[in-house]
């Protein structure tokens, strides 16, 4: 019997010659990652552990991302407190306000994390790096404080789920709305504790920055990680991007999988997540008359350049209606470089849009566009729980950026095709 | 441990956001995350609850982010324990990782009523419904995961671990 891809990765990490779903094993890891909302905590329960350094300061990632830029004096405490410790531990990978980006889109893009690697992070989101092709999970902070001691970790190893796209991809759809279809499909526990492993060939015709989209939201349906294998364009992403060497793993043709779906991208069109799940999903087409009264393009699963130009080549030429506010956070500083010399910021300024720098502010309610009782946003986020975004009593839609950006414009929920 | 307390029941697919919004997410102070447990769910929820007091919810209990702030919140409120069908993985760990007591046992939750009275003896994951007299019996913890509980919680267990000498 073969191994999957994940079963692979985790069994390299474990020293062993294979694993199968269900074994606990140490993982040695590559990369572990807090912000300013973990890391706190982490920071206290590693002290009690009675080591004084970190176990490799080139490997333990930190980046104040959520309430940072400061929103207010707790956090800026906060803050503060993650900050001496990556001075004191001098910590190489430590981002301060300005070299900072969203942790998700950051850490791929500065070569932090690479094909066949095992990463864990106190954040939910760490699942985006599947992408590459890399085992990376979600954990909580105590579980940070003891990775961050030992380089280590426990883990059961999950089953896998392989999810199959085939045909082509209709004009609009993304990642975003790949995943949002999926979760649709299999609910918000759907892979519960397991791999999301996707494939086919509509996978391989998305962008990377589409891949990181995908894989970020496996946490929506429950899944302990999402991956795509590598192909020529993980290759080509990753070149340049670190000197470390890195191994591509592949899936073997007799893998055993506890559940196969196939769909064919033929039949998806660009999706909207209703509150207040990500599994709450229609179809464009079956939206109907929803006003809306903010949009937010950003986030750590459509910040990306892709999702920039998706939204300007929307925008531009048109204003934003004068009932919406528009916010758009490119997700790193080489983004918002990258999208001020394409002319994209000025698109996004012309058409009555805010642009922010670097931050997850509105995303989980933090700052930089809050609602008020009863608002309704529309977000390239990855959440439209009860009072995500601010009041217990607003509604969160979801979507990817080319129907946020259409519906910014028309001011209610709408597709690019209406325009 | 035993705990006793009564109950009060959640649905399905509780989120971390629920629990404890992220607006509360500027401190790490238990006493302070305690004030705000379950806000989003039942804004009463910690002026209506007892110490001691279980929450029994449906599947997948915890689901979202990653905030370890919610586990703290529960304990810090004064709830002894949460039975659910299940919990998202990472609530899961992070529930063994502070040291609060969760069980998983679908029967237990369809058997129990808002209200009732139970007792819980954690040891043994033997759940007693007072009010009515019917027992159940939660999914054993995996051996390794029963290690880390019995040494006091994964900080504990690493302290142990970083002190053996290598070789």
């Amino acid at each position: 019997m073969g191994m999957t891809i994940t079963e692979k990765i985790l069994a390299a990490h474990a020293e062993k010659d294979r694993v199968s779903p269900g074994d606990l094993i140490n993982v040695k890891l590559d990369l572990v990652l807090g912000n300013d909302i973990t890391a706190p905590i982490a920071i206290k329960e590693f002290r009690q552990i009675g080591v004084d350094r970190v176990f490799d300061k080139d490997k333990v990632a930190i980046v104040p991302d959520h309430f940072a830029p400061n929103k207010d004096i707790d956090s800026a405490e906060q803050c503060s407190m993650v900050r001496q410790f990556a001075h004191e531990q001098d910590l190489t990978n430590y981002f301060e306000v300005g070299r900072m980006g969203i942790e998700h889109a950051l850490l791929p893009e500065q070569g932090l994390v690479l094909p066949g690697d095992a990463v864990i992070g106190a954040d939910s989101h760490t699942c985006t790096y599947g992408a590459l092709g890399i085992f990376s999970t979600g954990v909580g902070s105590t579980d940070l404080a003891a990775a961050m001691a030992t380089g280590e970790t426990w883990l059961k190893v999950p089953s896998s789920i392989k999810f199959i796209f085939k045909g082509h991809l209709n004009p609009w759809v993304t990642g975003k709305d790949l995943i949002l279809y999926t979760i649709g499909k299999i609910g918000v526990d759907g892979a519960l504790y397991q791999a999301m492993e996707f494939t086919g060939e509509a996978i391989s015709s998305l962008s990377i920055d589409s891949r990181l989209s995908m894989c970020n939201m496996a946490i929506e349906a429950g899944g302990k990680s999402g991956i795509i294998a590598p192909d020529n364009k993980t290759l080509d992403y990753v070149e340049g991007r670190s000197h470390r060497t890195f191994t591509a793993y592949h899936s073997d043709e007799d893998a055993a999988y506890a559940a196969t779906y196939e769909w064919d991208v033929a039949d998806i069109e660009s999706q909207v997540a209703f509150p207040h799940l990500p599994s709450n999903t229609r179809g464009i087409s079956d939206v109907g008359d929803v006003a809306i009264d903010q949009v937010v393009i950003g986030s750590c699963t459509n910040g990306r350049l892709e999702d920039l130009r998706i939204a300007a080549q929307v925008l531009k030429g048109h204003e934003v209606d004068k009932r919406v506010r528009c916010i758009v956070i490119p997700a790193t500083q080489d983004i918002y470089r990258q999208a001020m010399k394409e002319g994209l910021i000025e698109i996004f300024v012309d058409a009555k849009a805010a642009v922010s720098t670097p931050t997850c502010g509105p995303c989980l309610g933090g700052h930089m566009g809050i609602l008020a009782k009863g608002e309704r946003a529309l977000a390239t986020t990855n959440r439209n729980f009860v009072g995500r975004m601010g009041h217990p009593e607003s509604e969160v839609y979801l979507s990817g950026p080319a129907v946020a950006a259409a519906s910014a414009i028309a001011g209610k929920i709408t597709s690019p095709e209406e325009l | 441990m035993i705990y006793k307390g009564n109950v009060w029941k959640f649905g399905r697919d509780i989120d971390t956001d629920a629990i404890i919004p992220a607006r509360y997410l500027k401190t790490s102070d238990p006493a302070e995350l305690g004030k705000h447990c379950m806000e989003d769910a039942d804004p009463e929820f910690v002026h209506k609850m007892k110490k001691g007091d279980i929450i029994v919810a449906d599947e997948n209990f915890g689901c979202g982010s990653s905030r370890e702030h919610a586990p703290i919140s529960i304990k810090a409120a004064g709830i002894s324990c949460v039975i659910a069908k299940s919990f998202a993985r990472i609530f899961y760990r992070n529930a063994i990782n502070t040291g609060l007591a969760i069980l998983e046992s679908a029967e237990a939750v369809d058997g129990i009523t808002a209200g009732d009275e139970i007792q819980v003896d954690t040891d043994k994951g033997e759940i007693t419904n007072l009010t009515t007299g019917k027992v159940y019996y939660a999914k054993p913890f995996p051996e390794f995961i029963d290690n880390i509980i019995k040494q006091g919680g994964l900080i504990s267990y690493v302290r142990e671990k970083v002190k053996t000498p290598v070789g």
